[in-house]
C-alpha cells in the first residue's frame, strides 16, 4: 500500500471523540455476518455512513477511537466496508491490538482533528504521515513493524495463511 | 569477614513481577514488548467458538493445552431465536467435539463464573475473550481482554505478546460510608480520568478502603478498569482473596511474591473513601460521572440490577437493603438479572431474592441480558437507570434510550421513588 497510496486521494469521513465499539458494530446486530454488522455501522452518531462510504475512504476522529468492547468485529466492519484507515489523536489499547489482528491500519496522529469532513488526502505510510493535496504534512507515530506487515498482508490470518500453517507468535526482536 | 552484598533486584510493581513470572524472566521494564506464556484462557459463546473453529480449522491448527481453556455461555443464553440458537449450538457442539474440561452452560456471566471455579489464582497471566477480562485482576493475576482473532493466536500457540505497562496506582485512603460501594468508586475515577486515562497500562487499587473491600467489590474495581481505558485492573492479593479461593476449592498459591515493591516507579493518585458521595454517570458515558445530588429528581422508567459488575451476590445485597419492606413505585419496572446461578442461590437461601420480588423486581436469567444490548434490548425513548458498566448510545438496544449508571443501592432506591435518589435517604 506504501507506494501507490501518495498518489492516492482518500476522502475523510470526519467523526468525533470517544467513537465507541457499541457505535462501530451494535449489540443488536452482532448475532449476525459481518456484512450484516456492516450495514449498521455507526448508525447511532453517524446515520449516512454505511451506505455513504466507499473503498478508500477514510476515517478522521478526536481521541480515544474505539473505547468499549473487545469485539473484533467493530474493526473488521471498517476492513469490510473498505476503509483505508482510521486517523485520530488516541486509541482503545484493546481496539488498537483488535484492528491491527483484521488488517485495519490505525495512525496515531495528534493533529487528526485540524482535518475536515470530505476533504480529500494522501497517505504516506512509511514515515507516517497524511499528506495534504497542498503538500501540508502531519506527522504520525511510528507504528511497529510486526504490526505493519500484519496490515500489508490483510491481517493474521491472511499472514497464518501465508505461512500455510500455524501461527508463529509476533517476537519482540522484530520491534 | 565481609560479604558481598547481594545483588537488589530493582523494584518492581505488581505488574512487572505478574508478567516477568510469564515471560520466564527475572524482571521486565516499562515498555518492553515481551512474549508471554498464558496460564488461562477464557472465552464466551459470542467471541469464542463461532469465531475460533473456522479459523482453527482452515489452518487444521489445534488447542495448545484444552486444559487451561474455559468456555462460558453468558452472552446468546437463554437463545431468543434462531441466530441465538446457532450461535450458542456451535459453541455446544464445539466444545464437545474438542472434549473441553471446563465448559459453563447458561450458569452465568464469564466475569464472575470462571474465579467462582478458582481458574483465576494470583500470579498468573489470563486472557480473555471479553473486554471486562481485566476482572481477574481482583485475584491478583495479570488478565487483559483480547479480539477472537488474537485468541486464535494463544489457542494455538499459548503465548501473547504485551507491552510491559506502567502502573497508575489508585490509592484509597479511610472507608466507605454506608450505601457508598465499589461503583461509586470506579465512577468517581473515570469520571476524573476519563474513558482512556488509563492509557492501555495496569491499574492498581490499593489503600486501606480497598484491603476492606470484599472480592465481589474489588472485581467491580478490575472490571471497569477496562471503562478507565487500562489494560489490566490489578489488586495485591491478601486474606480475603485465599479465603475466596479456598471456598471456590482452588489450590492453595503462594501469594507472597505478588505485591508492588516499595520505592517501585509509578504514578500515584490519591483518593479518601470517607468523603465520597454516591455517584452516577449520565448518557452516553461512563465518564460523564457526577455525584447523585445533581441528577436527584430525573425520572426512570426501567431500573436493571444487572451484568458481572452490578448483580453478583453482594449487590443483590445492597439492593435488598433499600426494597425490604417496600414496593417499586407505580409504573417502575425493576429487573433482577443476577450475576451468576450461583449468586442467585445464595441470595435465594438468604431471603435476599425473596425481598427483591417482594418489593416487585422480575426475575431474569443469569445472563449478560441486556447489558450487552444482545437480550432484552431496551425500547426506544425509555431512561433506565442500571447497575451495568457502560451506557453507550444504543448499548441496551435504542440509540434513544437514556441509560444512566449507579451501583445497587442507587439503582434500587431509583426504582423505589421512580427517579434518581440518594441511595443514603432511604437507607436512613
Amino acid at each position: 500500500m506504501t507506494a501507490e497510496s501518495l498518489h492516492r486521494l482518500h476522502r475523510v469521513w470526519r467523526l468525533g471523540a470517544d467513537i465507541d465499539t457499541d457505535a462501530l458494530a451494535p449489540g443488536h446486530a452482532m448475532k449476525h455476518g459481518i456484512d450484516v454488522i456492516a450495514k449498521h455501522c455507526l448508525e447511532a452518531v453517524r446515520p449516512d455512513f454505511a451506505r455513504g462510504v466507499r473503498p478508500g475512504d477514510v476515517i478522521v476522529a478526536g481521541p480515544n477511537f474505539g473505547i468499549g468492547s473487545s469485539r473484533e468485529q467493530a474493526a473488521a466492519v471498517l476492513v469490510q466496508l473498505g476503509v483505508a484507515a482510521v486517523i485520530a489523536p488516541s486509541y482503545s489499547g484493546l481496539y488498537f491490538r483488535n484492528a491491527f489482528n483484521v488488517g485495519l491500519l490505525l495512525l496515531t496522529c495528534a493533529e487528526a482533528e485540524s482535518l475536515n469532513d470530505g476533504e480529500r488526502i494522501a497517505l504516506d505510510t512509511t514515515v507516517p504521515a497524511v499528506v495534504s493535496p497542498g503538500g501540508a504534512r502531519l506527522a504520525c507515530e511510528s507504528v511497529p513493524g510486526f504490526l505493519m506487515d500484519m496490515v500489508r498482508a490483510g491481517g493474521l490470518m491472511n499472514q497464518l495463511r501465508q505461512r500455510g500453517g500455524s501461527p508463529d507468535p509476533q517476537k519482540a526482536s522484530n520491534v | 569477614m565481609t560479604f558481598n552484598a547481594p545483588d537488589r533486584a530493582p523494584a518492581q510493581t505488581l505488574a512487572q513481577k505478574l508478567i516477568a513470572r510469564a515471560s520466564g524472566r527475572a524482571q521486565v521494564a516499562v515498555g518492553e514488548i515481551v512474549t508471554c506464556g498464558v496460564d488461562m484462557a477464557m472465552f464466551h459463546d459470542s467471541s469464542g467458538p463461532r469465531r475460533l473453529q473456522p479459523m482453527l480449522e482452515e489452518l487444521g491448527a489445534q488447542i495448545w493445552d484444552r486444559s487451561r481453556v474455559v468456555l462460558v455461555m453468558d452472552h446468546y443464553v437463554p437463545e431468543r431465536d434462531d441466530d441465538s440458537r446457532r450461535i450458542v449450538r456451535i459453541a455446544r457442539d464445539w466444545a464437545r467435539e474438542q472434549q473441553l474440561p471446563h465448559v459453563y452452560d447458561s450458569q452465568g456471566i464469564c466475569h464472575v463464573v470462571v474465579p467462582q471455579h478458582g481458574h483465576i489464582r494470583p500470579g498468573m497471566l489470563c486472557v480473555g475473550g471479553d473486554s471486562h477480562s481485566p476482572t481477574g485482576g481482583a485475584f491478583g493475576a495479570y488478565m487483559f481482554g483480547i479480539g477472537s482473532t488474537e485468541m486464535l493466536g494463544v489457542m494455538v500457540t499459548g503465548e501473547i505478546w504485551l507491552r510491559v505497562p506502567e502502573t497508575i496506582r489508585m490509592w484509597w485512603d479511610g472507608a466507605l460510608s454506608a450505601g457508598v460501594t465499589a461503583k461509586d468508586m470506579m465512577l468517581h475515577m473515570i469520571g476524573r480520568f476519563g474513558m482512556n486515562g488509563g492509557r492501555y497500562q495496569a491499574v492498581e487499587f490499593a489503600g486501606p478502603a480497598v484491603a476492606a473491600l470484599s472480592m465481589q467489590e474489588r472485581m467491580t474495581l478490575s472490571n471497569m478498569s477496562a471503562e478507565l481505558g487500562a489494560q489490566a485492573g490489578l489488586i495485591a492479593p491478601d486474606a480475603t482473596t485465599a479465603a475466596f479461593l479456598a471456598q471456590a476449592g482452588a489450590p492453595p498459591v503462594d501469594m507472597a511474591p505478588w505485591f508492588t515493591d516499595e520505592g517501585a516507579a509509578l504514578t500515584h493518585h490519591r483518593f479518601d473513601a470517607a468523603t465520597l458521595e454516591p455517584y452516577v454517570a449520565a448518557p452516553h458515558s461512563p465518564a460523564n460521572a457526577h455525584g447523585v445530588s445533581r441528577y436527584l429528581g430525573t425520572h426512570v422508567d426501567v431500573a436493571y440490577i444487572g451484568a458481572c459488575t452490578g448483580a453478583k451476590l453482594d449487590d443483590l445485597r445492597a439492593a435488598a437493603q433499600v426494597l425490604r419492606g417496600h414496593k417499586v413505585a407505580a409504573g417502575i419496572r425493576l429487573i433482577v438479572a443476577p450475576a451468576s446461578l450461583h449468586d442467585q442461590e445464595r441470595a435465594r437461601e438468604e431471603g435476599v431474592l425473596q425481598v427483591l420480588m417482594d418489593a416487585g423486581a422480575e426475575l431474569f436469567p443469569t445472563a449478560c441480558g441486556a447489558c450487552s444490548g444482545y437480550g432484552d434490548p431496551m425500547g426506544d425513548g425509555i431512561t433506565v437507570i442500571s447497575t451495568t458498566a457502560r451506557n453507550f448510545k444504543g448499548r441496551m438496544g435504542s440509540p434513544t434510550a437514556q441509560v444512566y449508571l449507579g451501583s445497587p443501592y442507587t439503582v434500587a432506591a431509583a426504582a423505589l421513588r421512580g427517579c434518581v435518589t440518594d441511595p443514603r435517604e432511604v437507607l436512613a
